[in-house]
């Protein structure tokens, strides 16, 4: 891990993907609130990916985009975007898909956003890492237990929590994610929404923790004062 | 990319492919699928996982065109990003390394018919870009884009401190950015 180098020097290495996993993680995490390296990675980006021009290379074998389209046409399609104040509204779509697809039983699934997300376009941070961490094809998914959901785990550990028809957390309180390995550690807070909420965690979620969520007075708490509402065990 | 025109029916095509429309991912195909896999190919140097690799980036493709945003990247852009990292990782997965990156595995097919004029100059402008960096810029962004390898390999392989490394793609990058923009 780079910790004691300057983090915007990770623009180049991780325009030619030179990145590790956590590397990569990290410098996502930094470009979320780094103006400048968002700016200087679309100039790079923009560079790197001119280089797969310069590969002098075979027809793709037959058949590939068949296969491609077919399996496609296989995942689950846009789902209605109803306009919402926090910031868990844009990724409500996906939410909700992913939500369809685990109830018919398929792992996979598309999102596709209405012309009312198109008109609120600042996607906060936030919303942009749920979006990433839920739409990646080989992030692990697994079932939660005690509610309607899953966890999601990308590259990195990047972990997002699913979950559908939460109930409202009691009058004064909200919902807090935790990330336990020994001491539980905060993972964020979050509202329920009648249907789906995407939540990006805060932290990065290793193999063998479980993520947990409680009740917790408004603002959150340092360590939990309630007992688990749900839970997934990071596999 | 300074210098490249932005296409926007290739935006319009992402953003048909974000409404669910099929035929517009065939599309993206038609226009990416080859320079896909050539650039799998290079990198993971296994025909059937390159296939896997290019599979997956266009289910990538599909699944989060939703989250395109014409103001960070062009459509072209996002979409070859989306095939190296998968590449990439691949590679990475499958712990091939590469022992002799910088030469392609595979014969040049010597200019087929299929190898159309637009690729072939495109090719020959990319390459020549390339061959105007000093060496120490070029061979670390060779390695990286086309070898997968990361950063801290490079620096064990060219025998170079981990921030030499990181400079020499910035400055590489930088120059050949600007060699590729000045090109009429």
């Amino acid at each position: 891990m780079p910790t004691t180098n300057d983090i915007h020097d990770l623009v180049a290495p991780y325009a030619l993907d030179a990145l590790d996993p956590d590397e990569r993680a990290e410098f996502e995490r930094h470009l979320a609130e780094c103006d400048r390296c968002t700016r200087e990675l679309q100039e790079l980006q923009g560079t790197a990916a001119a280089l797969a021009w310069g590969v002098e290379g075979p027809e793709p074998p037959d058949g590939l985009r068949d296969r491609i389209l077919e399996q496609a046409r296989g995942e689950a399609q846009v789902v209605p975007f109803r306009r919402r104040r926090s910031w868990v509204a844009p990724a409500l779509g996906i939410a909700a898909a992913a939500a369809a697809c685990i109830a018919i039983g398929l792992g996979l699934w598309a999102a596709s956003l209405s012309n009312d997300l198109d008109r609120e376009r600042d996607l906060s941070a936030a919303q942009a890492k749920a979006l990433q961490i839920v739409g990646d094809p080989a992030a692990k998914v697994t079932a939660l237990k005690g509610a309607e959901g899953t966890l999601v785990v990308g590259s990195g550990g990047r972990a997002a929590l699913v979950v559908c028809d939460l109930e409202p957390a009691p009058s004064g309180q909200t919902y807090e994610a935790w990330l336990i390995k020994g001491t539980p550690v905060e993972a964020g807070l979050f509202e329920a929404s009648d249907t789906c909420t995407a939540v990006p965690l805060d932290r990065t979620a290793s193999s063998g923790a479980t993520v947990a969520v409680t009740h917790e007075p408004e603002g959150g708490s340092d360590q939990p004062t309630s007992d688990p509402i749900f839970s997934a065990q990071v596999t | 990319m300074r210098g490249e025109a932005v296409d926007r029916s290739e935006e319009a095509l992402l953003a048909r492919v974000a409404r669910g429309d099929e035929a517009a991912l065939g599309e993206v195909y038609d226009a990416f699928g080859r320079i896909a896999y050539g650039l799998a190919l290079r990198i993971i140097r296994d025909e059937r996982l390159a296939e896997d690799a290019v599979q997956e980036a266009f289910l990538a493709v599909w699944r989060q065109a939703a989250s395109f945003d014409a103001a960070r990247a062009s459509a072209r852009t996002w979409v070859l990003t989306l095939v190296h990292r998968r590449a990439v990782d691949l590679v990475r997965r499958e712990e091939r390394r590469r022992a002799d990156v910088l030469e392609p595995e595979t014969e040049p097919s010597g200019g087929s018919a299929a190898d159309d004029a637009e690729l072939r100059s495109r090719r020959m402008q990319i390459q020549g870009a390339l061959a105007q960096l000093p060496d120490d810029q070029r061979r670390p962004i060779e390695l990286a884009y086309y070898g997968g390898l990361s950063q801290s390999e490079l620096a064990e392989r060219l025998d170079v401190p981990l921030g030499t490394v990181k400079s020499r793609m910035f400055a590489g990058l930088k120059r050949l950015g600007e060699l590729l923009g000045s090109e009429p």
